[in-house]
């Protein structure tokens, strides 16, 4: 295995076991084939346009006082299974998090996690980018490997 | 399967098998398009609730199921799975990344045949044709059934296991699990089994299962075995595999409604789930339209038809107390998504879901909201059993609570006229049974006097059971195993009732009410009465014409396959009304004739259960 790939390999496993990526992602992997050879990468791709307005919408409500707590729990809501399509945990997690404090009419809290969120979104999105740049130019190796 | 399941995909079945996936999220559009692909499934994709309503409106046999999220910006997914229930009749299956149960049930109850959790898995998608599948059997099997009598042998396809899994999964409906047990169930199936082999299908008749009831109660519960059965039950074609499915489904319902019988004790009475009134009277307006059903699909899942229950349409507000009463009741389980998934129950509730069986005749009438708490009541609502003649919707819901029921029904008033529990028929609204005041009281169900031999009221629960028996008694003395013998002897004893409508309209304050709100709803509401007998009756009376043929209605009425549907259907469904056992032994065998709807308040657990079990 040359450089580039063993590079690749450890970037994927190193997403796993820092809690970015979850069993989804593996999925997607395993989706991917001959027809689709891009598969993960278009999906990752569909993910951050639809979430980045998501996240400008739920900004903008957050913005908005007093808090319509229903509202944000319901844009969470759509925000977290959104983030599950890909396996974005960390995220998921956040999102969870804001729902809580929704549900506890803390608006500090969501403000607060809002910033977590916006944040892990945004590092997740780089790790990835940096991946595929790497797999592609690596091209194509055994990926789905379960993390342990 | 038989070459009745004539789809052109019949040999690589389920390949080919055509998708709708409705979701507003394109992500997940996208992946799930994907994984459906990769099942061989044909897949449409549409991103708007509406987009997919004129799909499927344009083309009516162009999709064999519908998986579609619950959140969506322009409809609500359980508004969608209504729609599709009813217009289309295909199987449902929701998706969402809340599995709360109170959502699933809300899947479940609206018919959804499963309920799946995201993020989805492959391996979850690649079961989803289960749902058609079961689907179409149930719908072979209630063509059939109209074409023959009593001890038709359907086609069975290796599906026993397919009941079981429908039993799981309707159970799992409710837990929101992740139908793993569905899943690992029917992993490994090889489903080309299911397709080639032409086992024939053993139809559990009310007859049937009477004498199975009548063994099993002979040899004593505890000892009972499938050879023992079977040797007592003296069917030359019975095999001991057929009773020993039947046996473990009974048992299977036995244990439920222990169950429940254990939550009902703990039940305070008034109980109210989320679902009051309101949502019945959504449902009201949506069962008018019929059918809804939802697979069940799933298995088990439920595809729950959209079976709304309607258990009372009633508005009025005391109904609606009442109601409450009985819907809400010990929902001990939150109820799995049906098979299809939702989330879990996937047997039971999906089996029901999948109940709704459309007859030939009739589309789907029964629907019933039913809170979780009865399974039974659930599958059966699902059914939609369309009488024969008539529509009736029976609200299983009555039926089902013997035990919630007995809390609200109280209240209702049995100081009314005593008004027929059940109306089956539309327009009957005026009460039928001027006569046995005293027998409704003690019942709850009232199903009229005459019918119902069994005093509905559920054991502890009921006040002034002890009145019931005395007419229970009389009654019981009547009944026979058929349901004719008894019913005539009964009903010459109501006054008035023969003359006065053709169906026997047991109704409960909400069933008048219900009557004049619904012309197709005829049971509606009053199907509270525990006294599924009566119910049953009522059923079958509504359907068909005056009692004097009730007879012969009533063997009709079963074999139209409506009815006979109906109680297949409800066999699947787990039975959750029987609360006490020992009830049983009052119920004499010919109740189980009767009943199939039943959900007796006491003494029927055991007619309940014979009812429920039909399905071998």
């Amino acid at each position: 295995m040359d450089k580039n790939q063993r590079q690749v390999r450890l970037m994927r496993q190193s997403l796993f076991d820092q809690g970015f990526l979850d069993e989804q992602f593996i999925q997607l992997e395993e989706l991917q084939d001959d027809a689709n050879p891009n598969f993960v990468e278009e999906i990752a791709t569909s993910y951050y346009q639809d979430s980045s307005r998501s996240l400008q919408t739920i900004e903008l409500a957050l913005e908005k006082t007093p808090h319509d707590f229903n509202k944000l729990d319901g844009y969470m809501h759509q925000f977290k299974g959104s983030s599950s399509s890909i396996g974005a945990k960390k995220v998921k997690a956040e999102c969870q998090q804001f729902r809580e404090y929704c549900k506890a009419g803390n608006g500090e809290g969501c403000m607060r996690t809002f910033q977590a969120l916006k944040r892990e979104h945004a590092t997740l999105k780089k790790r990835l980018e940096a991946y595929f740049q790497m797999a592609r130019q690596a091209g194509p190796i055994e990926t789905a490997c379960r993390p342990k | 399967m038989d070459s009745s399941f004539s789809s052109p995909r019949n040999d690589s079945f389920p390949a080919g098998l055509r998708v709708l996936v409705v979701d507003d999220d394109p992500t997940w559009l996208k992946i799930l398009e994907k994984m459906l692909k990769k099942c061989s499934y044909e897949v449409t994709t549409c991103g708007l609730a509406r987009d997919a309503l004129n799909l499927l409106r344009e083309k009516k046999d162009g999709y064999d199921i519908v998986v579609s999220d619950v959140n969506m910006p322009d409809m609500d997914g359980f508004k969608l799975l209504e729609h599709v229930g009813l217009e289309m009749d295909l199987p449902v299956i929701m998706m969402s990344v809340d599995g709360e149960t109170s959502r699933v049930m809300k899947g479940v109850q609206h018919g959804a045949c499963d309920y799946l959790l995201k993020p989805i898995r492959m391996k979850e998608l690649r079961n989803i044709w289960q749902h058609v599948f079961r689907k179409k059997i149930h719908e072979i099997r209630d063509i059939e059934s109209h074409e023959s009598i009593e001890g038709i042998q359907l086609i069975r396809n290796g599906s026993d296991q397919y009941d079981e899994g429908y039993f799981f999964s309707a159970e799992d409906l409710a837990s929101s699990r992740k139908r793993k047990d569905v899943d690992s169930k029917y992993d490994d199936k090889d489903f080309s089994d299911c397709s080639s082999t032409k086992k024939a299908r053993v139809v559990w008749s009310v007859d049937l299962h009477q004498k199975f009831v009548k063994a099993v109660h002979q040899i004593g519960f505890d000892k009972v075995g499938p050879k023992k059965i079977l040797d007592l039950m003296n069917v030359p074609w019975l095999t001991r595999e057929n009773v020993a499915s039947h046996l473990q489904k009974y048992r299977l319902y036995l244990s439920r409604l222990q169950k429940e019988n254990d939550i009902k004790s703990s039940f305070g009475g008034t109980k109210h789930s989320d679902y009051s009134s309101k949502d019945l009277q959504g449902i009201l307006s949506v069962q008018n339209s019929i059918n809804i059903q939802q697979n069940d699909v799933a298995h088990g899942s439920y595809r729950f038809s959209g079976n709304n229950l309607v258990a009372q349409n009633a508005d009025p507000k005391s109904n609606e107390g009442d109601i409450k009463g009985i819907v809400s009741e010990p929902v001990a389980e939150p109820k799995k998504g049906t098979t299809g998934n939702i989330p879990d129950s996937q047997k039971t509730r999906s089996s029901q879901m999948d109940f709704n069986s459309s007859y030939a005749e009739t589309k789907k009438g029964l629907v019933g909201n039913v809170p979780d708490s009865q399974k039974i009541r659930s599958s059966q609502m699902r059914v939609n059993h369309s009488f024969a003649s008539v529509e009736s919707e029976v609200n299983l819901t009555a039926f089902d609570s013997t035990i919630p029921a007995t809390y609200s029904w109280n209240q209702i008033q049995l100081e009314k006229e005593h008004k027929p529990l059940i109306q089956l028929n539309n327009g009957f609204s005026k009460p039928l049974l001027p006569g046995p005041q005293h027998h409704f009281q003690a019942d709850q169900l009232q199903s009229i006097p005459s019918i119902s031999s069994r005093p509905s009221i559920p054991g502890g629960d009921v006040t002034g059971s002890s009145k019931s028996k005395p007419s229970y008694s009389e009654y019981t003395n009547h009944h026979g195993s058929r349901v004719s013998p008894t019913i005539s002897p009964t009903i010459s004893a109501t006054d008035s009732f023969p003359g006065q409508t053709k169906s026997c309209v047991v109704d409960h304050q909400v069933s008048e009410t219900i009557s004049t709100s619904t012309s197709n709803m005829k049971n509606q509401g009053i199907n509270l009465s525990t006294d599924l007998e009566s119910a049953h009756r009522n059923l079958i009376l509504g359907s068909t014409s005056p009692f004097a043929s009730l007879d012969d209605e009533f063997q009709i009425c079963w074999y139209q396959g409506d009815c006979y549907g109906m109680n297949l259907e409800l066999q699947n469904v787990e039975f959750s009304e029987y609360t006490d056992p020992t009830h049983v032994t009052e119920v004499p065998a010919h109740l189980y004739d009767a009943l199939r709807f039943e959900y007796p308040c006491d003494p029927s657990e055991y007619s309940v259960l014979d009812q429920g079990l039909f399905i071998a």
